[in-house]
Order: structure tokens, then C-alpha cells, then sequence
């Protein structure tokens, strides 16, 4: 077996394994820090695909910031475990439903999908550098890009307005 | 890879990896030093002379301690704090070009660990994680202190990153790379980038002072409202993990700041200096030399933004929470905002004006 096809399953196992641990957890700390560490093989999946620019995106963005405000959140929180007894059973029964409802659609979905053939002699493997997903984003999607631009802001000024504090609020 | 190719870059991460813990090492040392020097005192000089043993004394009593680990604490996360600290700290110099390349055996190789065309993403990339480890810790303590030490580190992380982050944007528009190498050579002869980006430079300096946790902004471990911080439960090597860790960011921080603002190994006159190496050396042996000289100049610059650390550090007073947090999001953001925009208008409309006039 060639050393990249073993680096490709041993990262797949980790993923999958860290994926279910932050499932299966007791304590939410630990399933935000599993979370965490799945994110970081996938970052190894965007290094096996030669996409530099996703991976470093992906630790700044995901295990860099949102992750971090996610430990915030349950810090402060303090989940217990009597936490855990408050739950009934048609709560536990929905989302049973969900999630299997969801494993469906995705199960579905991917038996469904054609992926496409590619030709291994003539692909061009620098396709995942940055300037090459620079030209591809500001040349062929330029208007859906600058969209989500806008509605990233529009999503951040609401944050910041909805935090503000209203007139004659009291201080802390 | 090359036998001979793998073994010059094998020693050269090997020393530039001891290089870094040795300079983290006695910057412990320089740091007591220094304070000493300002506040009219003579420091550590009782190990060996001038007291130069000391940082091998402090580390031999930190392992000596006992090492204690609170019955009510998550004991795994506990150890895996200092752990993760002291391990984002090591990452970051990966990418950092200490110099040009040294020629040996018709090789030539690089005086950096990896080159990577995304390096400073790489850099801000393990930044942003520096915060776990602190967090990890704290709240794996189970000490009230502790945990506060921890959101107090992790808010101001995440707060000061965005104007860091907005700093770096305005080089990379100057530069239109993101390989450190590149920004790098970009600034030869004294074409060095804090000519251009004067206030990038202070948003971005001000900034890798909250992300190290270093005063004015030591707010994590404020000993006056918090005991001691994040590492109050915390003992023997354990806590000198995360002092040290510290004394690493510094490091690696004072090196981003000479590569991006002041030039990194590029001094005035290099090209002079080259010529006259070459002449009298040979051709290999002349480039070596230029190289190894062009590194001492690059740790010089490095070492002099530790020692402005230390200088800060024992002259400002420490920043109250809130005045922390108005400068980080009203004033510096905007701020970055604003060094944004300037630089954009003078790429497009200075930058062809003034090699109009020039040619």
C-alpha cells in the first residue's frame, strides 16, 4: 500500500472515531474537545488533497475561533450531569427521528451523487493553492462571493444590535 | 530528497529548534536582569558568574517540586493543559525563514524548517490555538480563580486576533504573498515594510502584546483579583511549562515582527558585505558566511523586540478589563480598518504615480 492510501485511512479511522466520541461523551467539555480534534483530521484531509489555503482556513476558523467560543459557552454554563436525568423520553424519542430521518437523506443522497472520473496524468494538482482558488473566487463567482460577503455583515451588525444594551438598562 | 540535502536541513531545525528553547530559556534570565537594571537593583548573580547558572537553577528546583494534582480536578485535561501550551508555543517558528540559504555539496537548502506558500496563515493559524491550552487548563483546575483566568485569556485572544489579523491583511495586499520567505525577500536593502506600514506595525505589535499575555495586558493571571490566574492549582514543572511557554511566544513573536516589519536576515549594505565575502572566501564558502551573518542580524532584530517586551513590561501599569476590551474592539479595529483602506488607495492609485515619476 502506498504511504499516502495509509495516511488517508489512518486519518478517516481518526475522524470517524473523534466523530462518534463527541457523540457518545458524558461531559460536554469533552465532546466540544473531541470536536475539536475531528476538525483537525479533517484539516489533514484538506493537507492529503494538496488544498493548503483550506486547511489553514479551516484550524483559524473553526478550531481557532468558533471552537473556542463553543469551550466559552460550556464553560460558563456548567453542564452537570443531573443535566442529563432532566431529559424525557419523547425528547430522546425526537431526536432519534431526526437523526435517522437526516442519516436517510444523506445515505440517499450519497448513493445518488455521480462523481466525476479524472484523468490521474492530466490532473493538475496545484489546483488547490491559493492562487488558483483566488482566480477561481474573484474571476467565476465573484457576485455569489461578494453576496455572502454582504450577508456575513448584515448577520454581524444584528449580533451587535441585538447584544446592545437598551436605553436606561442598568450596568451589569 | 537528497542524502546530504536532508541532513544539512535535519541540523539546521535541530539548532534552530535548541536555539529557540535556549533563547526562551535565558530570557528568564534577561527578564530579571532587565527589571533589575530599572528599578536601580543588580538582579540574580549569585549562580556562576554574573549569575548566568540561574535559569539552570530555576528549571533544576521546578522539577524538584512536588507536583500536585488537585483531588477534584479532570486529572487528563489537567496534565493536557501545560502540555498543549508548551506544544503551540514549539510549532509556530516551523515556517520562519532565519536566513537565506546555505550551499553545501552543490545543495542548496534553505535556513528554515518547512516553506510553505500559506506560512503566515500557518503562524496565526496555531496563534488562534495557543488559547486552548490556557482554557484546557483552567477549567480542568476546577477553581473559580482558575476558570475566570481562563475566559479572561480566551476573550481577550479571540478579541485582539481580529486586529492582528486585519494587520496582516494590509502587508499582504503591500506584498501579494503569503510565503513568509517571499514578504521576506521582498524587503531588501532597507526596503522594509514599517516605512509603509507604520501603523500596521503599532496595531500589530500592541496585539501579539494581549495574544502572549504579557504586560500592560496580563490580565489572565492579575494577581490582584484572581490569585493567580489560570495557573493558581498548578505546581513544580507543570506550572514552568507555562511560564516557559510564554517565554517562548515571545520569542516567536518577536521573530514574526522582524520578518514582517523590519526586513527579517536583510541588513543595509548586505550586497556589499556579499560581494566582499565571495571575493575573499570563494564562492561557497563567501555565501555561507553572507547567510550566517545575515542570521545573526535576524536573531539580533528578534532579540531586541524581547528586550522591548521586557522594557514595557516594568514600565507601563496593567490595563483594568474593561479599558482592555475599548481598546481591542473601538479603538484598534477600526484603526486596522482604516490602515486597510490607506493601503489599498496607495497600491492603486500612489503606487503607479510614483513609478511613473520614477522611470
Amino acid at each position: 500500500m502506498n504511504p499516502t492510501l495509509s495516511i488517508f485511512y489512518f486519518l478517516s479511522f481518526l475522524t470517524v472515531l473523534s466523530a462518534l466520541m463527541v457523540v457518545f461523551s458524558r461531559s460536554p467539555i469533552h465532546s466540544v474537545l473531541y470536536l475539536i480534534l475531528t476538525f483537525f483530521c479533517l484539516t489533514g484531509h484538506y493537507i492529503l488533497l494538496n488544498a493548503q489555503f483550506l486547511a489553514a482556513v479551516n484550524i483559524i476558523v473553526y478550531a481557532g475561533a468558533i471552537m473556542v467560543l463553543f469551550l466559552f459557552v460550556i464553560m460558563f454554563l456548567n453542564m452537570k450531569k443531573e443535566d442529563e436525568e432532566a431529559k424525557t423520553n419523547l425528547t430522546k424519542i425526537a431526536a432519534m427521528i431526526v437523526a435517522g430521518t437526516l442519516f436517510v437523506i444523506l445515505f440517499g443522497a450519497y448513493r445518488k451523487s455521480i462523481i466525476g472520473a479524472y484523468n490521474p496524468y492530466e490532473y493538475n494538482s496545484q489546483v488547490g493553492m491559493v492562487e488558483s482558488l483566488g482566480a477561481v473566487l474573484f474571476r467565476d463567482y465573484l457576485l455569489p462571493f461578494e453576496l455572502a460577503s454582504v450577508l456575513f455583515l448584515i448577520a454581524m451588525t444584528g449580533a451587535v444590535m441585538l447584544g446592545r444594551r437598551e436605553v436606561g438598562e442598568r450596568h451589569f | 530528497m537528497e542524502l546530504t540535502e536532508f541532513i544539512i536541513k535535519a541540523i539546521v531545525i535541530a539548532v534552530i529548534f535548541g536555539l529557540t528553547l535556549l533563547i526562551a530559556m535565558y530570557s528568564t534570565y534577561g527578564e530579571r536582569k532587565v527589571a533589575a537594571f530599572i528599578q536601580d537593583r543588580i538582579g540574580p548573580n549569585r549562580a556562576g558568574p554574573f549569575g548566568m547558572l540561574q535559569p539552570l537553577a530555576d528549571a533544576g528546583k521546578m522539577f524538584f517540586k512536588e507536583d500536585f494534582i488537585p483531588a477534584q480536578a479532570n486529572k487528563w485535561l489537567f496534565i493536557a493543559g501545560p502540555a498543549l501550551a508548551m506544544l503551540t508555543a514549539l510549532m509556530a517558528s516551523a515556517v520562519i525563514p532565519f536566513g537565506h540559504t546555505l550551499r553545501y555539496d552543490g545543495v542548496e537548502v534553505a535556513v528554515q524548517a518547512v516553506e510553505a506558500n500559506i506560512g503566515i496563515l500557518y503562524i496565526f493559524g496555531v496563534v488562534s490555538l495557543g488559547v486552548y491550552g490556557i482554557m484546557v487548563g483552567g477549567w480542568a483546575s476546577n477553581n473559580k480563580f482558575s476558570l475566570l483566568g481562563a475566559i479572561r485569556a480566551a476573550s481577550q485572544n479571540i478579541s485582539y486576533e481580529i486586529a492582528m489579523g486585519m494587520a496582516i491583511v494590509a502587508i499582504l495586499m503591500m506584498t501579494g504573498s503569503l510565503s513568509l520567505r517571499e514578504i521576506v525577500d521582498q524587503q531588501h536593502s532597507g526596503n522594509w515594510n514599517i516605512w509603509y506600514q507604520p501603523l500596521g506595525f503599532i496595531i500589530f505589535i500592541t496585539c501579539a502584546f494581549a495574544e502572549c499575555n504579557r504586560t500592560p495586558f496580563d490580565l489572565p493571571e492579575c494577581e490582584t483579583e484572581l490569585v493567580g490566574g489560570y495557573h493558581t492549582e498548578y505546581s513544580s514543572m507543570k506550572l514552568g511549562f507555562y511560564l516557559f511557554a510564554e517565554y517562548i511566544n515571545m520569542f516567536i513573536s518577536s521573530a514574526v515582527i522582524s520578518a514582517l516589519y523590519f526586513g527579517g536576515y536583510n541588513y543595509p549594505g548586505m550586497d556589499w558585505v556579499y560581494t566582499q565575502l565571495t571575493g575573499a572566501f570563494g564562492e561557497v564558502a563567501g555565501h555561507n558566511a553572507a547567510t550566517l551573518i545575515g542570521t545573526a542580524v535576524f536573531f539580533g532584530k528578534a532579540l531586541f523586540f524581547v528586550f522591548f517586551y521586557m522594557w514595557v513590561r516594568w514600565t507601563l501599569p496593567r490595563f483594568r478589563y474593561d479599558q482592555l476590551m475599548n481598546l481591542g474592539w473601538k479603538g484598534l479595529i477600526p484603526l486596522a480598518i482604516l490602515n486597510i483602506i490607506i493601503t489599498g488607495t496607495g497600491v492603486l492609485f500612489l503606487e503607479p504615480y510614483f513609478t511613473a515619476l520614477l522611470k
